[in-house]
């Protein structure tokens, strides 16, 4: 199995954590992972993305022609990897920030409204989670439990101890056991 | 064997340098190798070491001959203009028989160019961009794993030839993430070591030892050339003995790629495209691009049509492809510049085009 992702969006919505953490939870599963940001000076309130391969087998090529599943958090990105996904992969679009949706039906498209979820929840930083978990419940790429694993021991540790658990209730909007 | 973390390249190659033994780090900013300084600046000082920020490269480069002349363990990094302006410091640490580890996490030039990924430093690195004759070996790795046993090793190659080893990575390897094992971390030397260890080391006189000279002035002709001599007869071992690369697949390969670092792993994906679309590919990978692996060529196959060289830049290490071709098959090139990594489907399709044009 070879899982190729893409989380796009803009500096500060929190798409790289996305990818990071799915990245941590497939190493802590005994997987292959190659985690690639992109760099430069787009990312200054621009465009920011990574691009995650996660497989049994060694991966060979850490870049991505195209993608297994993508995230787009705002309207550029969309616009950007849209055509990228394979048929019956997986669009991801934050629809609380985006502002439309995917006309392909070869592919799976899901509608996450993730900052009204998360503002509901009490907190609006938590809309990468909620989108976390919509990602993890329908691609199974990781397992919830790594994921809750990597949230308490790697993502929200330190002086970020005390928002463990609004992320934990955000990543389980969508990740149900 | 110690347990996987995922690490950022660019921190995965200084703590490698950390447990290599490095006990000096000399750094001035520059994209795409900052967390290389960052994380030496909160490192190195726990771990028994020293780090500077310098007030340039010119004085980093400097600071880094001082400290290995007097018998420290050294690692420099920057990349590529930076490195330019420390190419003098190589050449002279060359000449005075200087130990140290430089890595070039490298990025798109010429001039101050970009800051995306390249590899147009292949010259700068194997041929040298400083004064006289010198070489340096030069150390390509593919993935963050090979970085980080290329950097460890690099110390004891750098002490065994006492001469600047080169590490040349790319600035997509420095801010990849991959799962590693980092390697058991080595004694730092201590003041009182370096006598024993480095008997050529300026680490004072205590009535043990000879007086140690370090230089690079030679006014004598003569006296010059008996010296450039003995390096060069040193490059000749370390031709022998510091050569590797791996071969993929050349028995039945119709086409051989021949590329290094990150352009390796994505030609590694195109040369499975290729083989579905019926077309045997193989691949020389060079892991010492100086001294280049001239024999790694003697194992191509007579099925092969054409070699193909793969580059981050407008073709500079095909000339090498070219000597270990001898002129028995063609040699073309596959390239995109200026910080553009082409895709595998690229390489693919580049590939059908040149195999079209043979027939």
């Amino acid at each position: 199995m070879k899982y190729k992702m893409i989380f796009a969006g803009s500096g500060g919505q929190g798409n790289l954590l996305v990818g990071q953490i799915i990245a941590y939870a497939a190493m802590h599963e005994g997987k292959e992972v190659t985690y690639l940001p992109s760099y430069g000076p787009e990312m200054r309130g621009g465009t920011a993305n990574c691009t995650v391969v996660v497989s049994d087998k060694s991966i060979a090529c850490p870049i991505v022609n195209e993608a297994d599943m993508i995230l787009a958090m705002n309207l550029p990105s969309l616009d950007k990897f849209e055509n990228t996904v394979v048929p019956g992969g997986h669009l991801f679009i934050n629809s609380s920030t985006v502002g439309k949706s995917s006309d392909r039906s070869d592919i799976n498209v899901h509608d996450i409204a993730a900052n009204d979820i998360a503002k509901e929840l009490g907190n609006e930083k938590c809309a990468n989670i909620v989108i976390l978990g919509a990602i993890v419940n329908a691609t199974k790429v990781v397992s919830k439990e790594s994921v809750e694993y990597i949230l308490e021991h790697k993502a929200f540790t330190g002086a970020k101890a005390k928002l463990l658990p609004i992320n934990l209730e955000a990543l389980h909007v969508y990740l149900k056991d | 064997m110690s347990e996987k973390v995922l690490m950022k390249g660019n921190e995965a190659f200084a703590e490698a340098a950390i447990r290599g033994g490095a006990g000096f780090y000399f750094g001035y900013p520059i994209t795409p190798q900052n967390e290389i300084p960052e994380y030496m600046s909160h490192e190195l000082k726990k771990r028994g070491g020293a780090f500077i920020q310098a007030e340039s490269e010119l004085a980093a480069v400097n600071m880094a001959y001082g400290a290995a002349a007097a018998g420290g363990r050294v690692f420099i990094s920057s990349s590529s203009p930076g490195i330019a302006l420390m190419q003098e410091g190589i050449s002279f640490m060359c000449s005075a028989e200087v130990p140290a580890v430089f890595l070039n996490a490298s990025r798109g030039g010429p001039g101050v160019g970009g800051i995306q990924p390249g590899q147009a430093d292949y010259f700068q690195a194997t041929r040298g961009g400083g004064n006289g004759d010198y070489q340096v070996p030069v150390f390509a790795p593919a993935t963050t794993q090979e970085a980080i046993d290329m950097i460890y090793n690099a110390f004891a190659i750098a002490e065994k030839y006492r001469n600047p080893v080169m590490v040349l990575a790319d600035g997509m390897m420095g801010q990849m993430m991959e799962p590693v094992v980092l390697p058991e971390e080595k004694p730092r030397l201590t003041s009182e070591m370096i006598p024993e260890e480095k008997p050529w080391a300026i680490s004072g006189n205590t009535g043990k030892k000879p007086r140690s000279v370090i230089k690079s002035l030679r006014l004598q002709p003569d006296d010059l050339e008996n010296h450039v001599e003995k390096l060069f007869e040193k490059y000749g071992i370390m031709e022998k003995e510091l050569v590797d690369y791996e071969a993929y697949d050349l028995e039945d390969a119709e086409v051989v790629f021949v590329a290094f670092g990150t352009v390796a792993r994505l030609v590694m994906e195109s040369m499975e495209m290729l083989r579905e679309k019926g077309i045997k590919a193989g691949m020389i990978r060079p892991k010492s691009l100086w001294p280049f692996p001239y024999e790694a060529f003697e194992k191509i196959s007579a099925n092969t049509k054409a070699v193909i060289s793969v580059e981050l830049s407008m073709g500079q290490m095909i000339h090498d492809v070219k000597m270990g071709v001898q002129g028995r098959l063609p040699v073309e090139l596959i390239h995109r510049t200026g910080g553009i990594v082409p895709t595998s489907i690229e390489v693919v399709e580049k590939t059908l085009k040149i195999l079209e044009g043979l027939k």
